[in-house]
């Protein structure tokens, strides 16, 4: 996007695996060693269970469209156009708020359940996953 | 018996000591959503309707019907801020905030307060203003991130505060009169019908296209025009209990004849958060 002045974000130590990931190409997730579930946004202990014996993995990049709105007046940073602010659901599970990339920023164009695959843009020090439609 | 006094003020319009929005881009939101342009409310609150939409077969025709039943409402409020009869039309043209939402189908952005006084209910036997009886409350939260809320077509929050109260009322989704649910965007009615137990998943939207929240309609909702067309000041939470209060005591501007038994449902932090509180007037 033109102009593109986002806010970017802080890695933490809980996060920093995740960013690292990003840098290097990989969506990199955790699971449970204990009850095998894959988690998301990152932390040190199962959600489920409550277990901090957990592992960093690197997910398949694979997605679909879970639900999404066209913000038509974006905030400073955004640029002027409107697009689309997702939420994927991962093939492994979690979900996560992205954007779709490399597609028109349209109802027509963006449609629920649609495959899609992560893919990095670098904004300096950081690596943001989008995610575009599969195939593409 | 503690007197406890209960005040809200904001000036949501003219900003009056309002702080900006702060966001730490270390916390979880602002690591893993910020970056993605979500801009406030318009843009967080409303991301699951696109799903709730296309699971229950709910029309962008079904958002702006919410707004035009309000309207209808707010036209009998003297103190509403809007009050011209709305068409369909008029809502799906009006301008684009964030797809599927547009302008009207989005509260209003206005200055407010108000306060009310909970006491015991021996206390208020005298009191110069009928009393109103609080038979039943919940509260419950989920996630502040829009984007981990377990099921994009139904609020746990909601799910869980309303059955709390409705069960310490002891009272069933049949017997009550007249509802209020925290409307900051067009789709929340809907959602609070079905939580709330009026009705299965996906059915709300019926009860707007036959008529029933609206005036003269078997379950009136949001009778003073609501977030929509009567006033938002940011939280809205005061209002809608005062409405309930009103219409309990008899003297709502668009009083619903004979209620007895009032629900009234907030929201916070969007669906961060919700609480519920069920009103009784001495008739119950
Ligand atoms: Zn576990």
């Amino acid at each position: 996007m033109p102009n593109d002045q986002r806010p970017l974000p802080t890695p933490t130590p809980e996060t920093a695996h995740f960013w690292e990931g990003c840098k290097a190409g990989e969506l990199r997730l955790q699971r449970c060693t204990g009850c095998d579930g894959s988690y998301f946004p990152p932390r040190p202990f199962c959600p489920a269970c409550g277990s901090r014996d957990v592992e960093v993995y690197a997910a398949s990049g694979k997605a679909s469209l879970y639900s999404y709105v066209i913000n038509h007046r974006p905030p400073p940073g955004f640029g002027s156009d409107p697009y689309a602010i997702a939420v994927v659901t991962l093939a492994e599970g979690p979900r996560m708020m992205t954007n779709i990339v490399e597609s028109p920023q349209t109802p027509e164009a963006l449609k629920l359940d649609m495959p899609l695959t992560v893919t990095f843009e670098a904004f300096g020090e950081i690596a943001l996953p989008f995610f575009k439609p599969a195939g593409v | 018996m503690h007197h406890v006094l209960i005040t809200h003020g904001e000036s949501g319009r003219s900003r009056v000591g309002a702080s900006r929005f702060a966001r730490n881009m270390a916390s979880l939101q602002g690591q893993f959503e910020v970056p993605y342009g979500i801009g406030g409310p318009p843009t967080m609150f409303t991301i699951p309707t696109l799903r709730y939409m296309q699971t229950h077969g709910v029309t962008e025709e079904d958002l702006a019907r919410v707004a035009v039943v309000q309207r209808q409402w707010a036209a009998m409020n003297p103190r509403a801020s809007y009050r011209d009869p709305l068409s369909l039309d008029d809502v799906l043209n009006s301008e684009m905030i964030a797809w599927p939402f547009r302008k009207l189908m989005c509260c209003l952005v206005t200055d407010g307060g108000g306060a009310l006084i909970l006491t015991s209910a021996e206390r208020a036997r005298d009191f110069p203003q009928k009393p109103v009886y609080v038979l039943g409350t919940g509260e419950s939260t989920e996630t502040p991130m829009i984007s981990q809320m377990e099921d994009f077509t139904s609020s746990r929050a909601f799910r869980v505060s309303g059955a709390l109260a409705f069960k310490e009322a002891g009272i069933r989704q049949a017997d009550v009169d007249h509802l209020m649910i925290y409307d900051a965007f067009a789709h929340l009615p809907l959602y609070g019908l079905e939580d709330l137990g009026f009705c299965e998943p996906g059915e709300a939207k019926h009860f707007y296209r036959d008529g029933l929240t609206a005036p003269g309609g078997k379950l009136p909702l949001n009778t003073n025009g609501g977030g929509l067309s009567y006033m938002h000041s940011g939280m809205y939470g005061m209002y809608a209990l005062q409405e309930g209060v009103r219409q309990m005591r008899g003297i709502a501007p668009a009083q619903v004849e004979g209620a007895k038994i009032s629900v009234c449902h907030g929201v916070g932090g969007m669906f961060a958060a919700s609480g519920t509180v069920i009103f009784g007037n001495e008739a119950v």
